[in-house]
Order: C-alpha cells, then structure tokens, then sequence
C-alpha cells in the first residue's frame, strides 16, 4: 500500500493494473487510515479553490502586496482569446494565463492551494483549468488527476525537497511542473510509467533552476516562471505521449534534482541576496516597496 | 515524524503570498494564543531574520494577528486582521530586531499579556511549507509542532505527575504517538508536551487538571 519511490509505486501500478491516481488514493486509505469519502471530497474541496482562483484572476482587478505584479493573467486570457491564432495554442494560451493569474491570487492575499508550495501554487491549476476546458473533462477525472499529481509531489518531497530555500525554484516549480505533467498524462490515457517519465522530463528541463525573488516576495521572477511550469508541464506530456521517453528513471531524477538543490549557493535559495533580486533593478524595486 | 499525506503536497490550503511567512506565521500566532489562555489584551510580536526583513511585504503581521484572533490560514479575513483586532480590544506591537541569536530565519517571539494581566512569551519558528515548531515557552526549552493532536500541561516537577496524566490518557482510550518533558529546574516548573493519535476532548482535559500539581492544561489541535 505505501511506496517510497517511483519504482515501488510502479510496482504497485503493474501488480493491480491501477493508474498512479488511484494508487495514491488507496495509499491515503489504506495505508494511512483515512476515509475514502473524507478524501475524495478534501480534494474537490482543493479542486474548487484552484478553479475559483482562476475564476477570479480573469476576471477581477488584482494588485500584489508589493505592487510588483497584478492584471498579467487578465492580459494574457484577453490576448489569446481575441487573437486569431495564437502561438501557443488554445492549451497552453490558457495553461499560461491561469498561472499567472493564480500567482497574482496568492500574492494579493487571496486563497489558493500550495501545491505544493504557494510559490508554485499557478501551474496546477493552470494546466488543470485549461485541461479541462479544452478536452471536457468531468471535475471528478481532474479531482481524481490530483491524486496523480499528489504522488508525484510526495515522492519529491520524500526523496528531495520541494522547498526553495532548500532546492531553488527547480525544487518548486519544477515539482509542480513535474507533478501537472504526471497528471496530464494519465488524464490523456497514458500509462503509469509515461506518466513517470514526463515527471522526469519537467524536472530534467528546469534543473538547476535558483530562486532569486525581487524584495523576498512571492510575486517576480515567480509568476512568469509559473507560466514556464504550466508549459513545461504540457511539453514534457507531450513528449512523453508521442512516445518520447526519458534515459532517467523517475527516481533518479528526483536524486539529482535534491543534489542540485543542495549544491545551489545560499545566495541563490530564496534569500534575495543573488540573480535578479540583486540586480540594480532587483534592488531599487526592493528599496521603493520597504524603504 | 508525521506521514506525508497527498494534502500535505497538494494543500494546504491557504491565504498567500507565502507559506512559511504568511500561513506558517498564523500557525504559531494561533499556537500562542492557545496557549497563553483567556482574552489577549496584549500582544507583541518580536521578528528575527527574513520576518523582521519582509514581514510587511507577505503579509506576516496580518496572518500574526490573525492568529491571534484564532483564525484558521483560509480565512479570507485575515487581510482585515487589523482592523478585527482593534475592534476586539487588543492592543498590538510589531518590533523587527536585527539583532542575530543564531534563531532560524523565520523566527517570531509572540508575547502575549491576558485580561488576568498574565504574560506569556512563546518562540516559534516557520520550517516550510507552512510547518511550524515552537521552541521556547517562557525561555524554557521545548519542541512543539501542532501536526498531531497535542496536549501541553505545565506541572510542578514533582513525582506522579506523569503517572496521573497517562492514567487519563488510558481511561479516554487514547494512544500516545510522541511524549517530551522538559523543566526550568529540578522542583520547579515543568512541561510534558504529548502528541495523540486521537482527538483529546474536554472531559480528558478536566480529569488531568484534578491533580493539584498540574498548573496547566490544555489541548492544541489545529
């Protein structure tokens, strides 16, 4: 019932001819003790906020505490939806908007999921939102792909970290990269194992990524990256979905990743003090917002 | 150490911007308040580190005093939580130190004064991902997280006090995960944090304060 890496979870996928979603569900019933219903519906409950995070994002004016970021997501979904034919497609157009718009949700004292973390708490919703309005998934296939989501992201924060001031932004947005791409891959009838390896390719893609936020908040570079996540999610499935594996085991990946992590300057790890944070820039938008 | 549950990874669910400094900080507030028992007439919060840096800019000193005021980290209300503190009678006090005690980073000191015009003085720290730990009570060492059902008694250091409190326990049916003493010295006061399987109800709580030689008892669960 419980697994503490990829491989056994794998396992336990193969042995019962179950997807990676329903594994985690009997993990936190059987293995844990709680109630099926209780847990199923906690996560519709989780599900609503995303959804209605996005909802607002789009639709509300918005202003972050620190005045850094605010009306981005309401920009982007106004662009892809009256320009003919956008680069990015209708997923990822959507995927990228709703990041960016959660982001805006959390950095304006508003309520989200940290999934896993708040910093990263966009590309979930973000591609799940998107997903789901594109493809017409039911909510309870997306509640159901959040446990998908949820294994990959313990498995990440059992083996490594999915912290920045532990591992950079590759241990937060690339958990949560990592994570949607697992989900979206099952929710488009791949197998566990693919589902695995564009976990694998979304953190391989973002390794080594640092955390330098500007003035220590959650608000830039975090959002724009939130928006890579949402599409490196989508990439990475894709890939995975043509057929396109990855040379790494899922564990392994998950190894290097915290490796990397620890190997990143403290400079580098949500401190503020390096990257763009230190930057002129970085540092006169500190000044202006805490004097 | 706590399992790790899917909504520990896709949760919680909480008011941004920030995890350690917004909904973490809430947590030890609420722990403190908790603990402190009675109405807060006072309080004053002491920010080390990156909380004495960026408090204003997370949110940190809303989600304080939200906690303060017993809010849970979804509550839309704490953005107000200024406002709900002044019309609640409580007086309130922000003082970020630069002074460095080797505390980690995310480290509040959240003295609180009751209506009885008892203080209490609690040191918590915010670990990530809205986890907490609060490591000191009145300067007294401790370890406290708040992830399980926990019972806080503060007793003379005497014996059969342990003895009294696990009778209790056993007579509710409640399993024992985790149990700490710690003491200012010997004789004096002492503390016994236990963290349960189950929930603690108040009858428990009543039965553990009958013996005269605990001063204290109560039950955090959030």
């Amino acid at each position: 019932m419980d697994f503490s890496s990829a491989a056994s979870l794998l396992q336990i996928c193969q042995d019962g001819g179950v997807p990676i979603s329903q594994a985690m569900i009997d993990r936190e019933v059987l293995y844990l003790g709680c109630d099926l219903a209780d847990t199923i519906s906690k996560m519709e409950y989780s599900y609503n906020i995303m959804k209605s995070a996005v909802d607002s994002a789009i639709t509300e004016d918005i202003r972050s505490i620190g005045g850094l970021i605010g009306g981005e997501g309401k920009k982007l979904n106004a662009y892809h939806k009256t320009t003919p034919n956008p680069m990015c497609g209708p997923v990822i157009s959507k995927a990228i908007a709703y990041a960016m718009g959660v982001l805006e949700i959390n950095a304006s004292m508003g309520l989200i999921v940290a999934a896993p973390t708040a910093g990263s708490s966009g590309v979930i919703p973000g591609v799940f939102v998107a997903m789901q309005e594109e493809y017409g998934f039911s909510d309870a296939e997306m509640v159901k792909a959040l446990f998908n989501a949820g294994a990959i992201g313990y498995l990440i924060t059992r083996n490594a970290t999915v912290a920045g001031a532990e591992g950079g932004c590759q241990a937060e947005v690339g958990a949560a990269s990592a994570m949607a791409a697992s989900a979206a891959v099952e929710l488009m009838g791949g197998t566990p194992e693919q589902c695995m390896q564009a976990a694998g390719t979304a953190i391989t893609n973002i390794l080594g990524l640092v955390c330098d936020p500007i003035a220590g908040l959650v608000e830039a570079p975090c959002q724009k990256r939130n928006a890579m996540g949402a599409s490196n999610a989508l990439v990475s499935a894709q890939l995975t979905l043509a057929g396109v594996g990855n040379l790494l085991p899922l564990d392994e990946v998950i190894d290097v990743m915290g490796s990397v992590g620890r190997s990143i300057p403290f400079e580098l790890r949500e401190t503020a003090l390096g990257g763009i944070a230190a930057s002129p820039t970085g540092c006169a938008l500190s000044k202006r917002i805490f004097g | 150490m706590k399992e790790i549950s899917v909504f520990d990874v896709i949760g919680p669910n909480m008011i941004g911007p920030s995890s350690s400094h917004t909904a973490g900080a809430l947590r030890i507030a609420l722990m403190a308040g908790t603990i402190s028992k009675g109405k807060p007439k006072k309080v004053q919060f002491i920010l080390y580190g990156s909380f004495a840096m960026t408090y204003k800019g997370h949110g940190t000193d809303k989600a304080l005093l939200a906690g303060i005021l017993g809010m849970s980290t979804e509550d839309y209300r704490i953005r107000d939580s200024y406002r709900l503190a002044d019309e609640a009678g409580i007086e309130y006090e922000f003082l970020p130190t630069t002074e460095n005690k080797g505390y980690h980073p995310n480290t509040v000191e959240v003295v609180i004064t009751n209506e009885e015009g008892i203080t209490t003085s609690i040191l918590g720290v915010s670990i990530g991902g809205g986890n907490v730990k609060l490591k000191q009570i009145n300067g007294a060492d401790i370890s406290l997280s708040g992830n399980l059902p926990t019972l806080f008694v503060q007793q003379k250091d005497t014996p059969g006090v342990i003895a009294h409190i696990s009778k209790c326990l056993n007579d509710h049916y409640v399993n024992i995960a985790f149990m700490k003493l710690y003491r200012d010295s010997k004789g004096e006061n002492a503390y016994t944090i236990i963290e349960t399987d189950e929930k603690l109800d108040d009858a428990l709580v009543e039965e553990i304060h009958s013996l005269p030689n605990i001063r204290n008892a109560i039950v955090i669960d959030l």
